[in-house]
């Protein structure tokens, strides 16, 4: 258990090491959300003006749930892209020829992917806080928010792993980058749900990305609330479930077929 | 005990897709066995199902004592593979690689860290170990994938392809190092397409086509049985004749071609010396004369009814001009 704990720790020290030497990996996880969320911002902050609109100290505040959760969406399709090279190069070989816990090289990935969102929360926190942006629920709050963005990224973490292990393809992983954007904006992540035009405001209803958005950005916006940190959890547990199923069917799919 | 041994071993992707066929091979330990076949023979399929990447669809693999399909976490403790595309992530450098794998192996840091760096010196690349591997020679690559599929000092090692594509210099550096790990004791299964390659360094050759053995034995076994060494003399015009008559006394005549001589050499290249001696008493004026030894692609050539694919583009060592000059006259 000890060793193999060490192989997942390595595994996932190297999968963060290539993030930060490949620029193309880390970019969708801090520089286009940034972006994202200053021209959005800077455009749109009139928003919470509108009578629907729930009581925040300012617009940032509100989207800084939205850019955390489109971060840790992209780390998810960050990983699958450098899952798929590690298949297509042969990486993954190396270590299934090895005497590892078949699932080991996927945790380790998961690892790294939860690296990442943490350091995505902790970035996102901090440019919020230097631009005015306020943590209503206070320390607590601060760390409420990185556990449950960093839960985020692994559950998209598992998303990912099992888009490379059933493709294989670092194409296709790239293609689902704009289908993170079609989920996040058919969810309560950017505007309140209550805003939202049928059919959008259904789906958002029922996409779980809204459960996550809203337990996200509960701690920044208002005092702590347990129902709103489990309706949180609750997301991340469907789309980690739903990952988890995926990337079993996907990693046994690749040793029958490696 | 048998490092390898394969019963009717077989791959089968589809009704239409026999990759491998039922092969039988015996690998004794401390051995060097070549796997030698075209592109698609199941070169690569079998050595996939010898690691436990793949799943054979029939038959049964021991590897080092342990069957590949009931025992494979075993077998991965005993082997060291270096696979054809020398997997290697091209972010990490050679050091950070060698660590990672003596972790995957169970090797505890400091062991970890001091056979890395020993192998490394080994390989000839304590200098580059800190650069990225994107920035490895091919030659350079191919060392430190060996270097890797060593860092737990396996019983049986396995190079898939291990000089493909590499320079003559990488590809002879290669060749000494698995020289040297076999002296040590270690078993090595190598496929390759290069003839020169299973020659020079097999103890045993296997020769796969379509799925299936097509012959085995040493070099000089499949070699003598395709025929003996044959002298090649071009000889100036109007002596002919008399020439023939001189080589007959040392071999089989054979049929000629191009104004050429030929004559079968039961003693090899022990004939050539007193051939020369007794072409130049008789005053025969010798052009050319070239010994030509049987080659692995003759063996193929007979087993398979066609030539290894590249086989063309290779020197064939063993047909050695002895002279380019005339030595008569």
């Amino acid at each position: 258990m000890a060793g193999e704990a060490r192989v997942v720790a390595a595994l996932g020290r190297r999968s963060v090491r290539q993030a930060f030497r490949r620029p193309q990996f880390l970019a969708p996880i801090i520089v286009f959300p940034t972006l994202f969320l200053a021209v959005n911002t800077g455009g749109a902050g009139r928003a919470v003006d509108l009578p629907q609109f729930p009581p925040v100290h300012g617009f940032l505040d509100f989207q800084l749930a939205g850019a955390m959760l489109q971060s840790t969406m992209l780390a998810g399709v960050s990983a699958a892209i450098a899952l798929a090279l590690d298949i297509q190069i042969g990486f993954v070989d190396r270590l299934v020829a090895a005497p590892i816990a078949r699932a080991s090289f996927v945790l380790g990935r998961l690892v790294a992917t939860g690296v990442l969102g943490l350091i995505s929360g902790l970035w996102f926190l901090t440019i919020g806080l230097i631009f005015g942006a306020h943590i209503a629920a206070g320390v607590a709050g601060f760390v409420v928010v990185l556990v449950l963005v960093t839960l985020n990224a692994i559950a998209w973490g598992t998303i990912g792993a099992a888009l490379a292990l059933n493709t294989g393809s670092p194409s296709v992983a790239q293609g689902v980058f704009p289908i993170v954007f079609v989920i996040l904006f058919l969810s309560s992540a950017f505007f309140p749900e209550g805003l939202l035009l049928e059919p959008a405001k259904t789906i958002a209803n029922w996409n779980p990305m809204s459960l996550i958005a809203d337990g996200l950005r509960d701690p920044i916006i208002s005092d702590l609330s347990l129902d709103k940190t489990l309706e949180g959890l609750a997301g991340i547990a469907i789309v980690a479930s739903i990952g988890a199923i995926l990337c079993a069917r996907g990693v046994n799919k690749k040793l029958r077929s490696a | 005990m048998a490092a390898i041994e394969v019963r009717g071993l077989e791959r089968r992707y589809s009704d239409e897709v026999l990759a491998v066929a039922g092969i039988d091979l015996e690998v004794s330990e401390g051995e060097i066995y070549a796997f030698l076949g075209p592109n698609g023979a199941g070169k690569t399929t079998t050595v996939r199902m010898l690691v436990t990447l793949l799943q054979p669809t029939g038959g049964t693999a021991r590897v080092a004592g342990f069957d590949v399909v009931r025992e494979a976490p075993s077998v991965r403790r005993s082997i060291g593979v270096a696979l054809q595309e020398a997997a290697l992530d091209p972010l990490m450098t050679g050091r950070e690689l060698m660590r990672l794998q003596g972790t995957l192996h169970g090797l505890p840091s400091d062991e970890g860290r001091r056979r890395g760096d020993a192998l490394l010196e080994r390989v000839g690349l304590s200098l580059a170990a800190d650069r990225r591997v994107g920035t490895y020679s091919g030659g350079m690559r191919r060392r430190l994938d060996l270097a890797t599929a060593l860092v737990h000092d396996p019983t049986v090692l396995f190079l898939d392809e291990p000089t493909t594509g590499l320079d003559p210099v990488s590809r002879i550096a290669i060749w000494d190092e698995v020289r040297r790990l076999n002296d040590d004791g270690t078993t090595v299964f190598l496929t390759t397409q290069y003839l020169e390659e299973a020659d020079h360094l097999a103890d045993r050759v296997g020769i796969i086509d379509n799925g299936k053995m097509a012959a085995e034995g040493t070099p000089g076994e499949l070699k003598s049985q395709v025929g003996i060494a044959h002298l090649e003399v071009v000889i100036a015009a109007g002596e002919s004749a008399k020439a023939g008559e001189i080589l007959e006394r040392f071999g089989v005549p054979m049929p000629a071609r191009d104004g050429r001589l030929m004559v079968g050499l039961p003693r090899g290249a022990a004939d050539v010396a007193p051939i020369v001696r007794a072409l130049d008493e008789a005053g025969c004026a010798v052009e050319a004369l070239e010994l030509v030894q049987p080659t692995l692609d003759d063996v193929f050539v007979e087993k398979t009814g066609r030539h290894l694919e590249g086989a063309a583009d290779q020197q064939h060592p063993e047909q050695q001009p002895a002279v380019e000059e005339p030595v008569s006259g």
